[in-house]
């Protein structure tokens, strides 16, 4: 993740006026910037307002509802945890346990150096592969508790 | 000669590009001549890394390929099919593949998904060529005698909603495909969008030209980036050689595409929610009426449909409506792609006529479960389905067979558990992902899920039992009745099949001599 970059008003407006041209544009507004600068920050609302012509209040109702929009920079690395029911039925707890104790954070937050941001996923489609992870975009299958290790370890060597 | 490692998420999930990296390494210093293909999946997925190899006899297949044993593979003379404990034979020969019925699925893992050239020597694009010869409606009376229902849950008929796109008179007409994929344990759509994308585009644009819509999105999920970027690579490739656009394989006809990512919500699944979501708004839940044929995208008529339901539809306009409808049982036409999913031994896609029992589909294909334990819960259709214990395994895989059981065929999706399971803990998931996913629009829904969390909380921890028993099944009643949608109508479903198949999980820790059998209590249920 290490292309991200930090937030600049003028970038940002760049990438929304990019997209104003489709229709329903507001979600791939948001991923953009999300892309660009690893979450949505509060000085793009307005921005977005004005270009749509919408209220602030609806943009901030939207980044709200999706549970994919962050309103603060995650960590350097972001490392999602599938705990749905095939994940389940193939331990994914005593994996989630595990990487919650030695990061010593919960799902949905960032460790105090701002290496890895946990979060929760619910399915990844590779439920035959369960449990299953997505370390910053990549999948991963099979993830035990070592396997969970393994990917923070490379995790801290790309910084 | 040419060497097939694929690309889908699954295989990389598993090291896949680091095997295609060394068999590329190995390759320059034994200066051996080969092109490495990177294919979708086969669907065999314990089986991946699959990594095959063209021979004169045939694909040879070996798997699973971890990256460090690549460079043995060359030592047994793997580019000319040698032995090697990891050598599987002949793919088309594997017993897991060769027992299918691969309609929709029928390129998957065979063709490069990104080659238009593969897509077309492999009956690619026949179906379109077929439709652009007939009137529109004639397309859709194709589509609705084949018996087509939709692969996304609700198993509507498919015919039936193009019909009323099609007589629904407007300036403008959509086509959406819902590729949000949210349940557990499926993944069909994802394989299907990276291993064989064309067939999606394809089945939309014939949807388009049958009904009149000439623009199209298709909704991914924000969980399969690599899905997403598949299907936006073929677009433009489709575009560009002119299957999309303001002359559809030189038609006269305009049809165009566009991939929209989700943003993890699953209620972005329901279809009006997806189509508030396409719209720029919070993906809430649109009462029906108006359904999205009359009034759905933008207030313009719209067909939803699954990814499996359109990608169906060339192979029905190319081998005819009769060729799909002899597949099958009872009113559940054309094959169902199941997907073998937890703890199973050889999880994996299996498409086959709907007719296959649970039973069957869960040993003679996917070998038992995963840690070799007994089987004790099947659940079926994702977090909306019922629990089913051993005694129903014998129920076929049909749209009325489950649903006489209380069950839920849903996207095909079957996630198997073990004997460590406890149900009870899977009724409080339930409850607690729905009130996660709620959204909102529903005091039943919203509210009663968290209470949900709270009285199984009570329960297991032995607080006043057969009261919360009865206050659990009351608000299983108030959110079946009182649910605008199947997320907060259909969340009771195996909440209450866990407490009347798997009583005893409900009794624990410390079970009363006096205490009710948990299952005695859910009348609402019964
Ligand atoms: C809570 C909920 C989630 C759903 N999720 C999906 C989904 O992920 N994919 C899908 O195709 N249909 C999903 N559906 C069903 C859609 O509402 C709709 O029936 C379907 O897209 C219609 O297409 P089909 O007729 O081809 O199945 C969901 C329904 C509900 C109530
Ligand atoms: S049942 Fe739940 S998800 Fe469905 S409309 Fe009501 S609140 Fe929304
Ligand atoms: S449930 Fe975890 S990947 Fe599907
Ligand atoms: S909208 Fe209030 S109960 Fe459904």
């Amino acid at each position: 993740m290490s292309q991200i970059q930090a937030f600049d008003a003028d970038r940002a407006l760049a990438r929304i006026q990019e997209l104003k041209h489709l229709d329903g544009a507001l979600l791939p507004m948001l991923h953009a910037l999300q892309d660009e600068f690893g979450y949505v920050d509060e000085a793009a609302v307005p921005l977005i307002a004005d270009t749509l012509n919408i209220s602030k209040a609806e943009v901030e109702g939207v980044i709200s509802f999706y549970h994919d929009f962050r309103r603060l920079p995650p960590g350097r690395h972001v490392l999602r945890l599938c705990r749905a029911e095939s994940c389940q039925s193939m331990g994914c707890d005593k994996t989630i346990a595990h990487v919650e104790q030695r990061l010593g954070v919960k799902l949905g937050e960032t460790t105090p150096d701002g290496a890895i941001t946990l979060r929760d996923v619910f399915c990844l489609g590779l439920c035959a592969h369960s449990p299953a992870a997505m370390l910053d975009g990549e999948p991963h299958g099979r993830v035990t508790p070592q396997v969970a290790d393994m990917l923070i370890e490379s995790a801290g060597r790309r910084q | 000669m040419k060497i097939y490692v694929p690309c889908d998420a699954a295989a990389l999930a598993l090291g896949a590009d680091k095997v295609a990296e060394a068999i590329e390494s190995q390759l320059k210093n034994r200066h051996i001549e080969a092109q490495i293909v990177r294919n979708g999946s086969r669907g065999m997925l314990w089986l991946e890394p699959l990594v095959e190899v063209e021979t004169p006899q045939g694909r040879v297949a070996y798997g699973p390929v971890p990256p460090d044993s690549v460079a043995g593979l060359f030592e047994a003379g793997f580019t000319r099919g040698g032995e090697h404990p990891l050598r599987l034979g002949l793919t088309e020969e594997i017993p897991f593949l060769k027992k299918q019925e691969r309609l929709t699925f029928a390129r998957c893992g065979i063709t490069d998904p990104l080659s238009l050239a593969d897509y077309i020597a492999h009956d690619g694009y026949r179906g379109l060529e077929r439709a652009l010869q007939m009137e529109p409606a004639a397309i859709v009376e194709e589509v609705a005698n084949s018996g087509l229902r939709g692969r996304g849950g609700a198993g509507f008929p498919t015919g039936i909603k193009w019909r009323t796109v099609l007589n629904a008179a407007a300036d403008r007409k959509y086509i959406v495909c819902n590729a949000d994929e949210g349940d557990s344990g499926t993944y069909a759509d994802r394989l299907l969008m990276e291993g064989d994308p064309f067939v999606l585009i394809e089945g939309m644009t014939i949807a388009g030209i049958a009904v009149g819509a000439t623009r199209g999105y298709i909704y991914i999920r924000s969980e399969y980036p690599h899905a997403f970027r598949t299907v936006q690579k073929t677009i433009a490739i489709a575009r560009d050689k002119g299957y999309l656009g303001p002359n559809v394989a030189g038609s006269g006809k305009a049809f165009d595409l566009e991939a929209r990512l989700g943003a993890g919500a699953y209620i972005c699944g329901e279809e009006t929610a997806l189509l508030e979501s396409l719209e720029g708004r919070r993906g809430q839940i649109r009462p029906k009426p108006p359904l999205p044929a009359i009034e759905g995208l933008f207030g313009k008529p719209t067909v939803v449909n699954n990814v499996i339901s359109l990608a169906s539809v060339p192979i029905i306009l190319n081998k005819g409506a009769q060729f799909y409808q002899d597949f099958g049982m009872g009113r559940s036409r054309g094959t169902l792609t199941i997907q073998l999913a937890g703890n199973i031994k050889h999880g994996g896609l299996v498409e086959k006529a709907f007719g296959l029992t649970l039973r069957e589909a869960i040993y003679d294909f996917g070998g038992g479960t995963a840690t070799g334990r007994p089987l004790r819960a099947v659940q079926v259709g994702g977090p909306l389905g019922a629990y089913f214990p051993e005694s129903l395994l014998d129920t076929p895989l049909d749209y009325e067979a489950f649903a006489a059981k209380r069950g839920l065929v849903g996207h095909g999706g079957i996630v198997v558990f073990d004997d460590t399971a406890d149900m009870a803990k899977q009724a409080r998931y339930a409850m607690e992902f729905c009130a996660i996913e709620s959204c909102g629009k529903c005091t039943p829904c919203r509210i009663g899920s968290t209470r949900g969390v709270e009285v199984i909380d009570r329960i297991t921890a032995n607080q006043e039992r057969t009261r919360n028993l009865q206050l659990l099944d009351d608000l299983c009643e108030t959110m079946v009745d009182g649910s605008l949608c199947a997320l907060g109508g259909l969340t009771p479903y195996p909440v209450l099949s866990a407490v009347q198949y798997f009583p005893d999980d409900f009794r624990k820790p410390a079970p009363a001599p006096q205490d009710a059998d948990a299952s005695q209590e859910i009348s609402s249920w019964r």
